[in-house]
């Protein structure tokens, strides 16, 4: 029992000194050695999420590691056909740089928070957070991301799909940090719609991505705040691409009628695992997404209709 | 811990500072800048907005030791000397401030909005504000003051 | 013999009826106003606070010693360590300052530490050992209003309840209508959190600091609790981040103090926003049924009604919520026959006391609601329905009262009416339309409603209690130049008044430079700031005062100057006479010998609620707003944008005009709160969602242009003839927006907030 008894300052600290460190590393590999020597440290971006956990006396960790003196993590750049994102990139640089290549990412950092949230808040904190109602996480799935994750001499990529594994839940390792995403350029249009309760700053009830590919005419959707995980609605992209193929529409770039629209938003509603808590009702988000995918789905294929 | 850092131009340093401490902490109660206001400590009402390296953040949601050499403004170091800054003029003019607890916040983001867009519509300036709760006024005063000092910089 | 010359009386800058900047404005926007949060002491210890988990359970052991044992902890407190009265409150004194053997509802206070830093104080708050016997709570109030509930407190579980019959009990109607409507439990939420400052004077008795809406029922209460004389206890307004009712109540004041009197140091507290949510009362939750009869052509015949208010574990102010949900339950109308029945009931859920429209919120919703129900019944324009039965001057109140002074409920029905509408929303920019940047629609789904609510309510305390103000004026010269100090302990919440009291004694004394001294209890009463009562009753306060310098000041020039002049009047900061002119400034009379007086302000007498009829000249005064409300909404998300807000009040006469636009939008920002997204939500006693994350308040996106149209009526027994404007924005605006939805959805909508889930009918309501 960390008890008073053998406490030396009423603050956590016991003899020899340990309480709650401060860890400040100024590169990649420093990080990673401290986290190897500390696996307790939390690492911390833009403290949007840690902070409030700590001031409301919820987290009291053995360290936090900070990440934010850190170069490497706040670069991004295009490579081949992928952007890499590092961890570190706030919102704010997402909105004003990034949306020519990942406009559902940019869409959906826009609805976030505050300008002050999103001049802090990163990618990489939504993803250590791993929360259903991360409002980047859905975007990051429909385009097919891939998290590089790596700990003291190694590092890994693995699809968001294999990453994120539960409410706060991550296969991030006790030693390893998330260093970049690496997200697809858009092949088509992209789309992102949230629920909130408030026209803004509001924690979503519900969230949608939805990617088009027009290269390979394939459609891809995520769900958030709608299961213990970002959900992917396969049944309904299945639908979807069949049902452009069949028509012709890919090639007519003509619009989708109005019954295959309510079908898709039935499909992507089927596919949600809702709960009622104190933001909704389970019955509320199922209706909600049906009809936020009809309406995104539209929206990005007068993109694609309008495009050349 | 120790903390330096600069603060409205001035170095400023303290001591003793327990590692779980916010920026926010340190500027009220250990460095004498109350300015920037305790209201939710969850980042959700922008009333402790200050300037982090030329950011505006809520210094609720910055760890201490964080802001380690870091230039930070708060709302005490708008005004030059005895003149208030135009925004704070405006604020004061516009009716802008009742009990006043969201008003160094909401200055902080006025100013920062300013800066980008100098002449903001009133979407953008209810875009760039949403991040700052205020209880009292039901915010139509506070548009009247943004629009007021963007007038006053045109 | 001289032409008699014909005097102009001298415009005052910055007096009665302008709109005179707040005095607190320059250090606010300065940041260097400070706020009871903001206090700081050499040597200064924190106060932390340990609460209950439980909404109901038996304390069967406390064990402070591991808290104590905490290196940097100077104290540990419990119910023991209470020197005096044990329990507190305003009205009964129910709740004890740390519980002993119950606790009521969750968030209870049962201990308190005091460290030298915050974290090591919460930590040792967490180590106090309570060792519970765990209680079924009791969280719904018709279960505790039913007989063999379990009593929660030993005056059982009824704390008032109010029976209203008035005229014919057997009227029949030819239309009935009848309607079951819910109100949720709102916050306060004022930004700046409970907190203070209080510093022990060495000699056994205390200063505090503290953040209140009313200095002396503190003292009271302090007084009582830390078993000293009042003379003891001095407690200093420090600055205030909001009140809206919720500092009426005690929250860190006798805490407080009793760490800074075991310890000997100055003691600061300062709750989080979660601790805050545990640490203030909210608004009442309400169920109620109406039943209204009306003849065909629209006219009300009558008004049945069962309000329940849920009062949660303590009495706070519920006695007088239930009386005001009751005499104002009908509405604005001519109603000649009710019967009301409402009650305030205890039960474990956290306390319910005071909140902007104290009482008139509940009721407006569900009567203004019926008042629409009535209309589609009959077939009849709501708006025009409301006008047929609108109260005038002169009319009856359900309370057998008649209602004195202006009544203009019809014109400023029509005012709202004739307001033109606002222009479509731009489809194009999202941040105009329902989900703002949330992107939810561009457009599709979306369909405007229009709704309107009129709504009414008491200014100043009523039942008989002999409310009152104190000031003190002194006119003194100050480096050649006539100065007035002005002393009241009059709470500056926000709302201005102490902008108020500068510019009456601007206009009474002629006199340009006035200070306002800090509010503190070392002058008589000013009451509460709240009921739309402080600038009424203070303000009075301070006329009476200056009007008391100002008759000893023309003596005394009179007695200086000898009769020749005859009478002699002020005129800014000259003494004349009608024959002579200008004779005399007041620097000259004042000199070295400043003129003070100390008036009180009492406002007219009121008189109990019979307790079997609910009759009786019960309330001084009453203010009257209409709001129209325009709404785009998105039927198929149940999302909203309110578009713009309307709305017309009579108030007797805007001091000061810009500060009035301020109660008046901000007002109706909480109104469109609580219609749209403001609840506590409890399950089980507790509460689910006790952050700024979860319990969501309107942002600038959420709240819409207002167009207000001011009237001045003049209230003959007021002083300038003003009336309260604080409350009658919060009452009727909710009802308004709640119109709108259902004019665009056509849903029943019946109760507030309205959810998504209701717009797009999951909870099995329909058209």
């Amino acid at each position: 029992m960390a008890g008073p008894a053998n406490e030396v300052d009423g603050l956590g600290r016991c003899q020899g000194g340990k309480g709650l460190e401060f860890l400040q590393p100024t590169s990649l590999t420093e990080a990673l050695e401290l986290k190897a020597a500390h696996p307790g440290a939390v690492p911390l971006a833009g403290g949007t999420d840690l902070m409030v956990d700590l001031n409301f006396d919820r987290l009291r960790p053995e360290a936090m590691l900070d990440l934010t003196r850190i170069d490497e993590l706040k670069q991004w750049w295009p490579h081949d056909d992928l952007i890499r994102l590092g961890a570190g990139v706030s919102y704010t640089r997402l909105v004003s740089e990034i949306g020519e290549y990942l406009p559902g990412l940019a869409i959906a950092s826009r609805t976030i928070g505050s300008p002050q949230i999103r001049n802090r808040a990163t990618v990489g904190g939504n993803l250590g957070t791993s929360s259903p109602a991360g409002d980047a996480l859905p975007p990051l799935l429909a385009a097919g991301a891939e998290i590089e994750v790596a700990s003291a001499g190694s590092s890994r990529r693995m699809p968001f799909r294999d990453f994120m594994i539960g409410p706060k839940k991550n296969a991030l390792a006790p030693e390893e940090l998330i260093v970049a995403v690496h997200i697809p350029k858009a092949r088509g249009p992209q789309q992102f719609s949230k629920i909130g309760t408030r026209n803004a700053m509001v924690i979503s009830v519900a969230s949608f991505a939805l990617a088009i590919d027009a290269g390979t005419r394939a459609i891809s959707c995520a769900i958030g705040s709608a299961g213990p995980v970002i959900l992917e609605a396969p049944e309904a992209d299945e639908f979807i691409e069949s049902s452009l193929e069949e028509s012709g529409a890919w090639d007519a770039r003509s619009r989708i009628d109005n019954s295959v629209l309510q079908r898709f938003g039935e499909l992507v509603a089927q596919g949600a695992r809702p709960i009622t808590d104190v933001r909704g009702t389970k019955a509320y988000r199922q209706h909600a997404l049906a009809v936020i995918a009809a309406r995104t789905l539209t929206w990005a294929w007068d993109d694609y209709m309008a495009s050349a | 811990m120790r903390i330096e850092l600069e603060i409205n131009g001035d170095t400023r340093s303290a001591d003793d500072v327990w590692e779980g401490e916010s920026l926010l902490f340190v500027l009220r109660e250990r460095l004498g800048f109350p300015g920037s206001k305790n209201a939710c400590e969850q980042g959700e009402c922008g009333s402790c907005s200050i300037y982090l390296d030329g950011n505006l953040v809520c210094a609720c949601l910055v760890l201490a030791g964080q802001a380690q050499g870091a230039r930070v403004t708060t709302v005490e170091g708008l005004a030059e000397d005895l003149d208030l800054h135009p925004v704070q003029e405006a604020y004061l003019k516009a009716g802008a401030v009742q009990c006043g607890f969201c008003t160094p916040g909401l200055i902080m983001a006025t100013h920062e909005l300013l800066e980008r867009k100098a002449q903001p519509s009133d979407a953008e300036i209810r875009e760039a504000l949403a991040g700052n709760l205020c209880r009292c006024t039901g915010y139509e005063k506070i548009l009247d003051a943004v629009r007021l000092a963007a007038k006053a910089r045109a | 013999m001289r032409a008699p010359t014909i005097q102009k009386r001298t415009e005052q800058r910055g007096g009665v009826g302008e709109s005179v900047q707040r005095p607190d404005g320059v250090p606010k926007t300065k940041g260097e106003f400070a706020y009871s949060s903001d206090l700081w002491a050499e040597n200064m210890l924190w106060g932390a606070t340990t609460r209950s988990p439980h909404p109901r359970a038996r304390i069967v052991s406390i064990d402070t010693r591991e808290a104590l044992a905490t290196p940097r902890v100077r104290t540990v407190l419990t119910h023991e360590d209470v020197p005096g009265r044990k329990s507190y409150g305003m009205e009964v004194p129910d709740q004890p300052v740390l519980a002993w053997d119950d606790v009521r509802y969750q968030g209870e206070a049962v201990a308190l530490v005091a460290a030298d830093h915050p974290e090591a104080a919460r930590r040792a708050a967490g180590r106090v050992k309570i060792e519970y016997e765990v209680l079924e709570p009791l969280v719904d109030p018709e279960t505790a209003l039913a007989d063999g509930a379990p009593a929660l407190h030993p005056s059982g579980n009824v704390i008032r309840h109010i029976r209203i019959r008035h005229g014919d009990q057997e009227a029949s109607a030819e239309v009935v209508v009848k309607g079951d409507y819910q109100v949720g439990m709102q916050d306060q939420a004022f930004l700046g959190p409970e907190s203070g400052l209080a510093i022990p004077d060495g000699e056994g008795g205390i200063d505090l600091y503290v953040s209140t809406q009313w200095l002396h029922i503190d003292l009271d209460q302090l007084a009582a609790s830390l078993d000293l004389p009042p003379s003891k206890v001095r407690i200093t307004l420090a600055g205030v981040g909001g009140a809206f009712g919720a500092r009426e109540d005690l929250s860190i004041q006798i805490h407080c103090c009793l760490l800074a009197l075991e310890t000997g140091r100055p003691v600061k507290m300062m709750y989080g926003r979660e601790e805050s949510f545990f640490g203030h009362v909210h608004r009442h939750p309400a169920r109620l049924h109406y039943e209204h009869g009306a003849m065909r052509d629209g006219r009300l015949v009558y008004v049945k009604a069962r309000i329940v208010l849920d009062g949660g574990a303590y009495a706070s102010s519920s006695t007088a919520v239930c009386a005001n949900a009751a005499c104002f339950s009908c509405g604005p109308y001519n109603v000649p026959n009710a019967t009301i029945d409402a009650y305030a009931v205890y039960t474990d859920n956290p306390p319910c006391g005071a909140m902007r429209g104290f009482g008139a919120v509940q009721t407006c919703f569900a009567y203004e609601s019926q008042m629409d129900r009535l209309a589609k019944a009959l077939d009849i324009d709501p708006v025009e329905l409301r006008r047929l039965n609108a109260m005038d001057t002169g009319a009856t109140m359900i309370t057998g009262q008649e209602v004195e002074g202006p009544a203009p409920v019809a014109e400023l029905l029509k005012r709202v009416r004739n307001a033109p509408l606002p222009p479509d929303g731009d489809a194009m920019d999202i941040r105009t339309l329902p989900g703002g940047v949330s992107n939810t629609t561009h457009g599709e789904g979306v369909k405007r409603g229009v709704g309107y609510a009129l709504g009414f309510k008491n200014i100043g305390y009523s039942e008989g209690f002999d409310d009152f103000s104190t000031a003190r004026v002194r006119l003194s010269v100050v480096a050649g130049e006539p100065q007035v100090e002005v002393h009241s302990a009059a709470s500056e919440v926000g709302q201005g008044v102490v902008t108020v009291q500068m510019q009456i004694a601007r206009t009474e004394l002629g006199v340009q430079q006035v200070v306002v001294l800090p509010a503190d209890t070392s002058i008589g009463s000013s009451g509460s700031s709240s009921a739309s009562r402080q600038t009424w009753m203070t303000g009075g306060a301070v006329k009476n005062a200056c009007e008391a310098v100002r008759a000893r000041l023309l003596q005394r020039a009179a007695q200086r100057l000898g009769k020749r002049h005859g009478k002699l009047t002020l005129d800014g900061a000259n003494i004349v006479s009608a024959g002579s002119g200008s004779v005399a400034s007041i620097s000259d009379i004042v000199g070295d010998d400043p003129i003070e007086e100390t008036k009180e302000y009492h406002h007219r007498k009121t008189f109990p609620l019979d307790p079997r009829t609910g009759q009786g000249n019960a309330h001084v005064a009453f203010a009257f707003a209409a709001h129209r409300a325009v709404v785009d909404v998105d039927l198929d998300l149940g999302l909203v944008r309110v578009v713009e807000m309307a709305t017309a009040q009579d108030v007797g006469k805007a001091l000061n005009p810009q500060a009035v636009e301020g109660q008046i939008e901000g007002g109706i920002a909480q109104g469109l709160g609580l219609a749209l997204m403001e609840e506590i939500q409890i399950s089980q006693g507790r509460i689910l969602n006790p952050s700024f994350t979860d319990y969501l308040i309107p942002t600038i996106l959420d709240m819409p242009p207002v167009r207000a149209d001011v009237l001045e009526l003049g209230d003959p027994h007021a002083p300038y003839g003003l009336k309260g404007v604080g409350e009658p924005p919060t009452i009727s605006s909710t009802p308004a927006i709640v119109a709108a939805l259902r004019d665009a959805t056509g849903r029943p909508l019946t109760r507030v907030p309205v959810r998504p889930d209701d717009i797009v009918g999951l909870d099995g309501q329909s058209g």
